[in-house]
């Protein structure tokens, strides 16, 4: 009995550190924040007070929240299948054996390994009007000319763009992974029958690669909702909030108009959706993923 | 080392760690000095060598500037500093930042330090039209330190070939649209090759429609800072004057213009004038292939241009030894020459009148005109908009600017909902 008592002390011993940290910097941050949003936004000579559900209200109320809100629906709409479909398709090509196979893995993995920042100043090059990258190309086909990041039709597929740009490189690294984890005799067995490429691919390829596909579905949701840093360089959130995403709006209602209840019950919100879609992901998707 | 003594250490580390500014006092007084960067050069460079003339002029001192990356990042540091205790004891914001600052008692008056002779002097010598971001209440919150006017750049060469005189601005709002009309040109098939004018519009687009309103004998908001007047007639028709340069006139690129590559797409002629901040001087006189010139805004009913860029802040929280510091090392550095090079090192406008007055600027002044436009504009210059809860009542205005600049909302709708929204905002303020 005393033993197993060492051995229960023992253990929750070495899961303190972690726990400690988990606890400190995503459980409470996360109570905090839930707490906050019941309470006014505390100034120099007026503490916060109790307001119950005014900041909700609030929110149901700001034309800028929904705005963020479907902006974002949009996005990841864009983003997610498109850089998971890119991912997969350049994962396949670059596990046969192509010339310069190495050389091609890298180009496109160099996006991923950029600094966002330094992504989103290049990107704001291509996409200027006149001479930048973009338009110099569809200039040769005698395109008229189009402002990209400074139109409310095309701002937010702009930076869309950009978005999968970064991300598929990043995913093709798992897929690459998963497939050269696949036992070379399924191809040759396979090769054997006289299955065509594709059918291969179909029948054997892709139901393996489910587990990672979840992995990267996963990802690619919550990359989805937490991707700001290029907005900051190539757009603000303009022209008139046609790319302001939910998590920039938290930035700058929370760091630029210092009203940190509101945030606090902005990022509710947020948590909430993660935590909706989460739910969705590992209790129901993933019983299905598994090939059987 | 026992349990004891480790136990004491880390303690006197935590305690050294927390409280820089009582262990620092017993030895020398510690400035901690945050700073933004928002032109080109080595800005930070120049700060740090000027920390260290003043340490030597003043060895009980220690200065520690610290980069804090663009106006926006570096006043979120600073009170988030301030929020958790330990603020900066001095920092450079945006001067529009005054209000912001003091609602959250985060800043201390100027006037308790002013106790000479020679200190009363020298607040005195700043340009006043410097000075109306800075003051409120009877008292100075903020020191001019890094600030700006929005001036015109023009192509000379692209003057030349359109027909029109090199040496000439344009003088009146419709002046600057026959001359754009000139220099726009567009190839068989109809689309624009070279634009006239460019006024940008990401970012802090109200900055450059404060010039417009204010050339159209409009003002943007009371001293107080408590109201906004964002729909008034003289408003509207600045905005119609900007949105019809380009969707009436087509004189001006459609859409969002980039604040980043306005002076690119001047390098690249593929626009003839642009306005920007006298900050990019310098910028333009070391990347412009060709020769160029810098005037005045072209006025309407005046001449006009709104005052830009940061001042320098005294901390609340800092102990009565730095803040003393603080103000001496801010004395320092606002002095005529350090002010005249500073300007001629960055292209900022130096803040005092002493600092033209001396040897190195009428130098510099000389054998580099356009560095004077900007100081003989201060004359016509106003207090760049500024109110309580500063950055969300301009949002207000900038996305009903943006909104009316890309075509979803008609000049006037768009500032009357813009107006709807400060009015919300500040209506607690009164």
């Amino acid at each position: 009995m005393t033993n197993r008592a060492t051995a229960t002390i023992h253990g929750w011993l070495l899961l303190l550190p972690a726990m400690a940290c988990l606890a400190l910097f995503t459980h409470w941050p996360a109570v905090a924040s839930f707490i906050e949003s019941f309470h006014s936004t505390p100034k120099a000579r007026r503490p916060a007070r109790f307001i119950g559900l005014d900041n909700y209200q609030q929110m149901l109320a700001d034309p800028i929240f929904w705005k963020a809100m479907s902006n974002n629906l949009w996005f990841a709409l864009g983003t997610i299948p498109t850089s998971i479909a890119l991912a997969l398709l350049m994962a396949v090509w670059v596990n046969d054996r192509i010339a310069g196979r190495t050389l091609v893995r890298m180009a496109f993995f160099t996006p991923t390994i950029l600094p966002m920042i330094a992504v989103a100043n290049i990107w704001l090059f291509f996409y200027t009007p006149q001479y930048g990258l973009l338009e110099q190309i569809t200039g040769l086909f005698g395109a008229r000319s189009t402002n990209w990041l400074g139109s409310q039709d095309t701002a937010l597929y702009a930076i869309t763009i950009v978005a999968i740009w970064k991300e598929a490189g990043f995913f093709m690294i798992f897929y690459l992974a998963a497939l050269q984890a696949i036992p070379p005799s399924l191809g040759e067995a396979a090769a054997i029958e006289g299955a065509s490429r594709w059918t291969f691919f179909r029948r054997i390829q892709f139901p393996l690669l489910m587990p990672t596909t979840l992995f990267v579905l996963i990802n690619a949701v919550i990359n989805a909702f937490r991707m700001v840093d290029h907005i900051f360089v190539m757009t603000r959130g303009g022209p008139d909030n046609a790319t302001t995403l939910l998590l920039f709006y938290i930035y700058q209602v929370g760091f630029s108009f210092w009203d940190t209840a509101y945030a606090a019950t902005l990022t509710c919100v947020l948590l909430a959706l993660l935590a909706l879609v989460a739910f969705v992901q590992y209790g129901w998707l993933e019983r299905r993923t598994h090939y059987q | 080392m026992d349990r004891r003594e480790f136990l004491g250490g880390t303690a006197a580390l935590a305690g050294a760690t927390a409280l820089p500014g009582i262990a620092g006092a017993q030895s020398a007084t510690e400035l901690s000095f945050f700073y933004p960067v928002a032109v080109g050069g080595p800005i930070t460079k120049l700060i740090d060598a000027y920390a260290a003339d003043f340490e030597k002029a003043n060895p009980a001192v220690k200065v520690k500037p610290i980069y804090a990356g663009t106006y926006q990042e570096t006043i979120v540091k600073a009170l988030t500093a301030h929020k958790s205790g330990t603020p900066p004891v001095t920092s450079v914001l945006l001067s529009t930042d005054m209000f912001t600052l003091i609602d959250e008692e985060a800043i201390v008056p100027f006037d308790d330090f002013v106790k000479t002779e020679d200190d009363k002097k020298w607040l005195a010598g700043f340009y006043p039209g410097f000075m109306e971001n800075s003051q409120t209440g009877g008292k100075t919150w903020g020191i001019p330190f890094q600030r700006s006017t929005i001036v015109l750049y023009w192509n000379k060469e692209l003057f030349k070939e359109a027909g029109l005189d090199p040496e000439k601005p344009p003088q009146t709002w419709a002046e600057h649209l026959a001359f754009a009309q000139k220099l726009t040109k567009r190839d068989a098939s109809g689309n624009v090759t070279q634009w006239g004018t460019q006024i940008p519009s990401s970012g802090f687009p109200y900055w450059l429609f404060q010039a417009l309103t204010t050339e159209a004998d409009a003002i943007l908001m009371s001293p107080t800072g408590d109201t906004t007047y964002y729909d008034k007639p003289g408003v509207v028709e600045a905005l119609q004057y900007w949105v019809d340069l380009s969707q009436k006139h087509k004189v001006h690129p459609p859409g969002i213009v980039e604040w980043g590559t306005t002076p690119k797409d001047f390098f690249e002629k593929k626009v003839a004038m642009i306005w920007t901040t006298t900050g990019n001087l310098t910028n333009v006189r070391t990347n412009a292939k060709f020769p160029f010139g810098v005037a005045m805004l072209p006025a309407h009913k005046r001449r006009g241009s709104p005052t830009g860029g940061g001042n320098f802040y005294i901390s609340k929280k800092a102990t009565a030894a730095q803040q003393q510091a603080a103000f001496q090392f801010i004395k320092w550095m606002t002095q005529p020459e350090r002010a005249a090079q500073w300007s001629i090192d960055t292209g900022y406008v130096a803040v005092s009148k002493a600092a033209y007055e001396t040897a190195a600027m009428k130098k510099y002044v000389v054998e580099f005109p356009p560095a004077a436009v900007a100081r003989d504009q201060l004359e016509f210059a106003v207090a760049e908009l500024s109110t309580h809860e500063n950055q969300r009542v301009t949002k207000a205005l900038n996305d009903g600017l943006q909104a009316a600049l890309t075509g979803t909302k008609m000049p006037q709708k768009a500032m009357e909902d813009a107006q709807a929204e400060a009015e919300r905002i500040l209506k607690a303020y009164r």
